[in-house]
């Protein structure tokens, strides 16, 4: 278990000198982009971007080789259970039918359904390395001004940025508790049946909970004090002023999702690209 | 009802240690269930705790961060339309706020009853409307994947909050004081 919560450290890359607050609304506009569009030819693109960011960002792969395999089972188990739960969806969107074999009763590939897929395994794929790019490289202090930024409200910010800066602890509290009661005999592993292990997980996050309200009512009398919400803005000590790079990456991502929806409603008359007719 | 809604310095501690707290769950604490392949997520019982302590809008929003961070954690992207779904359930347990009498110690009975009814329809609401209708809009995911997954997920959401979320109001309840119990001798 990772104690730190994002392995943030700073290197002086050029995506690391931008301010928080680009790196989140050109976050926000390429995954809308890659969200939006099903056409293949965009998708690929955005990835090729999107992995050299990865690149200029000096991330190493031991960094995130965790996420990377979770993201492939998803992936894989996203693509299995579609072509299980709808082999034909690729014949509905693009209208025809193409058929390469037959697996067994309505379980047929199709070039449809293969292409189908295909988009979908690279639009799925192609936003974790700006996800993974965005969090590795924001200072958590800085990311809840750049929400404050985008027009969540403070308060809320102020929550987001609670939430990662308590959490480091919280995670260390429950590894405290989980040791204790299994010095105590409570049994985590499988061999337990399911009424137990219910059971004992309650007696690791009761403590938990409990713990937690009492630091609750503590910071936010400490917040109190300090006068915290008595204004309806607020200033923040981790703030970036924008520099000429903060407008090209803005400049850049902004094209990015223009052109995105600009190829949907001219060139392909909708959300997909069909190669079919 | 303006109560519901009121947003004070406790609300927003609140919302942001319980959605740390979330997370640890959503990531770390799963209970694998009888049914093969699914588990209880033990976060959505903390959800509906805090969410019945501290109002709907530190319900829905602890759920909403809660899920985004852990997501983003593990596959570098959130998932919008179960983020989104995942707050709109937070929300809706916290309209039980208030109902359950549970910071006057007098959780038992007849509000655990009505606990349980606003959480199972919030989890429906948001787990058969509101993530599958979005996993279409968003992802154009096939329609009865999308479907079977959110009915799965309604029904294991509601189990989790059934036990795990009532259990700590028990727990939470038996520390009030209760109203009136002290005798004038």
């Amino acid at each position: 278990m990772n104690s730190k919560l994002f392995s943030y450290n700073y290197i002086d890359t050029p995506v690391h000198r931008l301010s928080g607050l680009t790196k989140l609304i050109a976050f926000l506009f390429l995954t809308f982009a890659v969200m939006f569009s099903y056409d293949i030819r965009v998708i690929l693109l955005v990835m090729v971007f999107s992995l050299f960011v990865l690149r200029l960002s000096k991330i190493k792969y031991r960094q995130i080789r965790l996420m990377v395999i979770y993201v492939a089972v998803f992936i894989i188990t996203n693509a299995i259970i579609t072509f299980f739960f709808s082999p034909e969806e690729g014949v509905k969107i693009y209208g025809t039918r193409h058929v390469l074999f037959k697996i067994a009763g309505p379980y047929v590939v199709t070039q449809e359904q293969l292409f189908y897929q295909l988009t979908k395994l690279f639009k799925y794929s192609s936003v974790i390395p700006l996800g993974i790019t965005f969090l590795l490289t924001t200072n958590p202090s800085e990311f809840a001004s750049a929400l404050n930024g985008v027009g969540v409200h403070y308060k809320a910010a102020y929550a987001v940025s609670l939430t990662l800066r308590y959490f480091p602890d919280i995670q260390r509290e429950y590894r405290n508790i989980s040791l204790s009661q299994q010095a105590r005999g409570l049994d985590m592993s499988k061999k337990a049946g399911f009424a137990t292990r219910v059971k004992n997980a309650l007696l690791i996050i009761i403590p938990l909970v409990f713990s937690t309200l009492d630091r609750i009512e503590l910071i936010s009398n400490a917040m109190d004090l300090r006068g915290f919400g008595k204004h309806n803005r607020r200033s923040w000590f981790s703030k970036k002023p924008f520099t000429t790079s903060d407008f090209i990456a803005l400049f850049i991502s902004v094209l990015i999702f223009t052109g995105t929806i600009l190829v949907s409603v001219f060139i392909n008359h909708g959300r997909f690209y069909n190669p079919f007719i | 009802m303006k109560d519901y809604f009121k947003v004070t310095t406790r609300t927003i501690v609140a919302t942001g240690l319980g959605a740390a707290l979330f997370m640890l769950l959503f990531m770390y604490v799963k209970v694998p269930s009888p049914i093969p392949e699914t588990s209880l997520q033990t976060a959505y019982g903390l959800g509906a705790f805090f969410a019945v302590l501290f109002g709907p809008i530190a319900g829905g929003l602890i759920a909403f961060i809660g899920h985004a961070l852990s997501d983003a954690l593990q596959y570098g992207s959130p998932w919008w339309s179960w983020v989104i779904a995942s707050g709109v359930c937070g929300f809706a347990y916290g309209l039980a706020y208030k109902k359950t009498g549970v910071e006057e110690g007098e959780f038992k009975g007849k509000s655990i009853v009505v606990f349980n009814i606003i959480q199972i329809v919030g989890n429906i609401i948001a787990w058969v409307v509101i993530a599958p209708v979005l996993d279409i809009v968003i992802y154009k995911e096939p329609v009865n994947l999308v479907f079977t997954q959110g009915i799965v997920a309604a029904a294991m959401n509601s189990v989790t909050v059934a036990i795990i979320g009532t259990l700590l109001l028990v727990a939470y309840n038996a520390t009030r004081t209760q109203k009136g119990s002290l005798d004038k001798e």
